[in-house]
């Protein structure tokens, strides 16, 4: 019940922001995030990590007349990402406490923000196709319109994207999801994942899997499928950039290993070169395109299809490695990113710009803490050993270096040497970066204007972010600690 | 064949307060001074709400039936589905009856006589629903489609509603003709109407002829017309683009649905023994009907015609369980599931497209073109209202968080595959994806920036006036009814379908 209860928090919030007075907005905002977090943390302590295997779980039919079941549950893979999801959440409530941009309105903005949330964590917890589906879908509707409402200039172009690129992945999901189900007639995804394919014929979980594979490929982006989130990303507000990268991303990748390759791991085979060479691609590709952005947020944006493709790499590999990897990977560019467009909000609240030639550098000198940490953000990155950036990527390029037998052992050499030579171009563009906005002098143009450092609300909405960046850093096994039973579980099923 | 026992008037109180308040409005808009014509609303209503508590009384009840003959068969029965689909025909009139509220009102219409029609077909298809007789059966259905003939005319000065009354009366005739054409067939090989016993002898392996078969054909046909499957679908869009639009409205939901329901009578009590002749035929009109439907859709320039055609693709959808049952043949489970799945899928249907002609209801007070241009920045001027719509489109298309739509669709779907009509279940799969693409078109275009000046026209106030006020209730009622059916579709998908003796 504890599942439903972590669903029902957010909602209430929801319900009670729609209720009460534009002034009580932000307080409502921050309580329910604040309760939705602390039950979060609570499951951390309720899980039994020794145990293994899907916990807590509530499992009530639903439609019995198509086998819907409302079936949640949580193991070592969602885990971590809840926690994310919630702590993320909360930290943009805090955020919003002194900052919303135009046009206002913090009732319907938390209120979105709570809905997303909903949608967020259903996807990680749901243990029933449709149900996922259901949950993967909500949240295309609140973040439309954060980015059709509060977003830049380009906005109505950037979320009528956004929703047309999303829509089109999710209606390839649903008919991987009816393939299955006709093949199967269940949407269990426990009876699912154990049967592992046995029921589907070679062909059909071919053609399954290519929906799935196309639908995540779309949410996470994979490379050619990326091109909404620049537009995204550029016109989202700072909150909704931030739960974009933070977690929205994540729902693509998490499905791939949580539904693709359990469910399908025949056909996982079959596709996991392809899905290694298109990885490789996005990582290729991402830095080149961050070398000659003149956008901040579009930078980012690029550099995390970047780091999507080091998350898919892993996938790619099949092996506890990888898979590992990537989960770990996943969580870490949650946190750095988020962290990233955090600053690069901040940035733009003073500057009024995103423009990395219109801010022309010297914000170490201007706003001395707030450029240190976009240094320390940066830096985390582009993989600085100790940070949390460093290892996900390094270990999806271990797994590529011994993938999952019976895939070709020379291509994911070739790939892993690519991904290094990508790792090397982040480095690249990430000092770049910051040579050109937190280096040098300040322009004459800023010298005059005033405008404040960072303020403790920012402070503490990033504290938390600051040190996890740290702590996974220097402690990854917080997060492979406990998605590594889990890991194996589901490759040795297969 | 003399009726056996007295009339159960408590089983038949639903019709009789429904055609007592269409004789009590006619009467009282007589004696009423012309200013205050407006009574005739809520007196309808109260009807209609009278109807709907008997209604739920004998729902706690037990099933009855009455008009029994002496041989056994009863002509009328009250049971879960007649009470599910009584339940709906009443709820859809009443939301219909808010919606005719501006339009009575703003083209000056005779409010009691408008009512009256109104009222007379929903006594139709409260019978309709409890007939287990082709008689009554063919004669309830005449009761709904007479008076929608006049009301589909009723804007007498613009030619376009005479076209729209004279294409359905042609089209409604020469339906009614083959029905009663193939119901006589059926008559004449088993010698009863009354559909037990019709079951009961179409048992007898002596009777699979021909001639049998061809009747069962006809009557099916008949239905085809009245819920505008292909090929006997033409009608639909002109009517409906001629016709009054909560006129429009009841015909594509109230009548559609009744239309299913004696497609479902017919089939599950009388013609259960032959699945494997309508089978298969039903199996090809529900491909036909959602391929030509949605193909058709996408082009629509006006929203009505784009809601007429997105109701024959519908009725497609609706088919499909109904297709299953050649396979299904001997497997009675199978194929009341199928049933099952066919009733969900007409009442969830029947909640979503309400609430989108009640949407378009609404834009109508302004923008009375209708054209699909004219919804561009709904958001803006009416953002509650866009909402809805976007809301029933969602539905309509399948997607979350319309999720009354998914899951009718994903029930039709598991019907299809459990029924080993794969490729049935293909052609829908296929062609949700197609219709997504008129649907989301429209709701997308709800939230885009308008353009300003090209339209040419001033941007006019919504209205907000009185008027309007019975047309947002009925949208408000639509929003609940499906937010309800899609967190709780089970309200309506295990309905225990009709019990045949075949």
């Amino acid at each position: 019940m504890i599942l439903v209860a972590l669903l029902l928090l957010p909602l209430a919030g929801c319900a009670g922001l729609l209720a009460a007075p534009d002034r009580w907005a932000r307080r409502i905002g921050v309580a329910a995030t604040a309760t939705t977090f602390g039950l979060s943390l609570a499951l951390l302590a309720a899980y039994d990590y020794h145990r293994g295997g899907f916990q807590l779980g509530v499992d009530r039919a639903w439609v019995p007349a198509a086998d819907i079941r409302f079936h949640l549950g949580l193991d070592g893979i969602s885990l971590p990402l809840v926690v994310l999801t919630t702590l993320l959440s909360f930290l943009c409530a805090v955020y919003t406490l002194k900052t919303l941009p135009e046009p206002g309105r913090p009732r319907a903005f938390l209120a979105l923000v709570l809905l997303l949330e909903v949608g967020m964590l259903g996807t990680f917890l749901a243990l029933d196709l449709l149900l996922f589906f259901v949950f993967f879908e909500v949240v295309l509707a609140p973040m439309y319109f954060l980015i059709a409402l509060w977003g830049g200039e380009r906005r109505s172009y950037a979320a009528t994207k956004f929703i047309l690129f999303t829509l089109l992945g999710s209606v390839l999901l649903l008919l991987g999801i009816l393939v299955i189900y006709a093949h199967t007639a269940t949407f269990d995804m426990v009876r699912l994942g154990r049967r592992g394919g046995a029921d589907l014929p070679r062909a059909a979980q071919d053609l399954a899997f290519l929906g799935l594979f196309l639908g995540f490929a779309v949410k996470t982006p994979m490379w050619p499928l990326h091109s909404w989130l620049p537009d995204a990303h550029t016109e989202a507000p700072t909150v909704g950039s931030v739960l974009l990268a933070g977690v929205l991303l994540k729902m693509g990748t998490y499905g791939l290993v949580r539904i693709a390759v359990t469910e399908l791991p025949a056909a996982a085979r079959d596709f996991a070169p392809y899905l290694g060479v298109l990885a490789v691609v996005g990582i290729i590709y991402g830095a080149l395109c961050c070398l000659v952005q003149r956008d901040i947020k579009r930078l980012i944006a690029y550099s995390s299809v970047g780091h999507m493709g080091f998350v898919l790499l892993g996938i790619a590999t099949l092996t506890p490695v990888g898979v590992n990897a990537a989960l770990l990977a996943n969580v870490a560019h949650g946190v750095v990113t988020g962290l990233l467009f955090f600053l690069v909000g901040a940035l733009k609240d003073r500057y009024h710009s995103q423009d990395i030639a219109e801010i022309g550098g010297g914000v170490l000198a201007k706003a001395p803490l707030l450029g240190g940490l976009l240094t320390f953000a940066a830096i985390a990155s582009l993989g600085l050993p100790g940070l949390a950036g460093f290892w996900g990527e390094m270990l999806a390029m271990l797994g590529a270096f011994r993938p999952a037998q019976g895939l070709h052992r020379g291509l994911f050499l070739t790939l892993m040497v690519l991904a290094g030579v990508g790792t090397v171009l982040t480095a690249v563009y990430l000092l770049v970066l910051l040579r050109r906005v937190t280096l040098g002098v300040v322009p004459e143009r800023w010298r005059e204007r005033r405008f404040g450092d960072v303020t403790s609300v920012e402070l503490a909405a990033w504290a938390p972010l600051l040190a996890l960046t740290l702590v996974l850093g220097l402690y990854p096994r917080l997060v492979l600690g406990v998605t590594d039973a889990a890991v194996r579980r589901l490759l040795g099923g297969g | 064949m003399p009726f056996a026992a007295s009339i159960d008037y408590a089983a038949i109180a639903p019709p009789l307060l429904a055609v007592g308040t269409a004789l009590g409005v006619l009467v009282l808009d007589l004696f009423v001074p012309a200013d205050r014509r407006g009574v005739a609303l809520p007196v309808s209503l109260a009807g209609v709400v009278a109807a709907m508590v008997a209604t739920g009384a004998l729902a706690a009840g037990d099933d009855r039936s009455t008009f029994c003959t002496a041989a056994g068969g009863c002509s009328y029965a009250v049971d879960r589905f007649s009470l599910l689909f009584s339940g709906l025909f009443l709820l859809a009139t009443a939301v219909v009856l808010l919606l005719s509220e501006p339009t009575v009102r703003a083209q000056r219409l005779p409010a009691g006589e408008y009512h009256f029609l109104l009222l007379v077909s929903l006594t139709g298809m409260i019978t309709l629903a409890g007939s287990r007789d082709l008689l009554l059966l063919v004669l309830s259905l005449e009761v709904v489609t007479v008076p929608v003939f006049v009301l589909a005319g009723f804007r007498r000065a613009d030619p376009r509603s005479s076209e729209a009354a004279l294409k359905f009366f042609l089209i409604s005739v020469l339906a009614t003709a083959v029905l009663i054409f193939g119901a006589s067939l059926v008559y004449g090989v088993t010698g009863s109407l009354q559909l037990d016993q019709v079951a009961a002898a179409l048992a007898r392996p002596r009777l699979r002829q021909p001639v049998t078969s061809a009747g069962i054909a006809l009557v099916i046909v008949g239905f085809a017309f009245k819920v505008s499957a292909v090929p006997f679908h033409a009608w639909a869009p002109d009517t409906y683009q001629g016709a009054p639009l909560p006129v429009a409205a009841f015909l594509s939901v109230a009548s559609k649905a009744a239309g299913f329901a004696g497609l479902l009578i017919v089939l599950l009590v009388g013609f259960r023994g032959y699945a494997d002749v309508w089978g298969p035929m039903l199996a090809v009109i529900a491909a036909l009907t959602m391929t030509v439907g949605n193909l058709v859709a996408l082009r629509q320039r006006y929203v009505i015609r784009l809601l007429a055609w997105s109701s024959v693709a519908q009725a497609g959808y609706m088919l499909v369980p109904l297709g299953v049952a050649a396979s299904a043949y001997g497997r009675a489970r199978v194929l009341d599931d199928a049933a099952a799945a066919t009733l969900g899928y007409v009442v969830f249907y029947a909640a979503m497209t309400l609430g989108a002609f009640a949407c378009v209801v609404w834009v109508a007070g302004d923008r009375p073109r209708n054209a699909v241009a004219d919804y561009r920045g709904l958001a803006r001027r009416s953002p509650l209202v866009a909402l809805a719509l976007a809301f029933f489109l969602a539905c309509l298309a399948g997607l979350p968080p319309g999720l009354a739509g998914l899951f009718a669709k994903v029930v039709v779907f598991s019907a299809a595959v459990r029924g080993e009509v794969v490729w049935l279940g293909v052609v829908m799969a296929v062609n949700t994806v197609v219709a997504l693409f008129y649907y989301l078109r429209l709701a997308a275009l709800l939230f885009a920036p308008e353009d300003r000046g090209s339209a040419g026209v001033p941007a006019v106030e919504p209205p907000d006036g009185p008027a309007s006020r019975p047309v947002a209730v009925a949208i408000a009622v639509a929003v609940v009814v499906t937010v309800v059916l899609s967190l709780d579709p089970e309200l309506v998908l295990h309905i225990t379908p009709l019990a045949g003796r075949g």
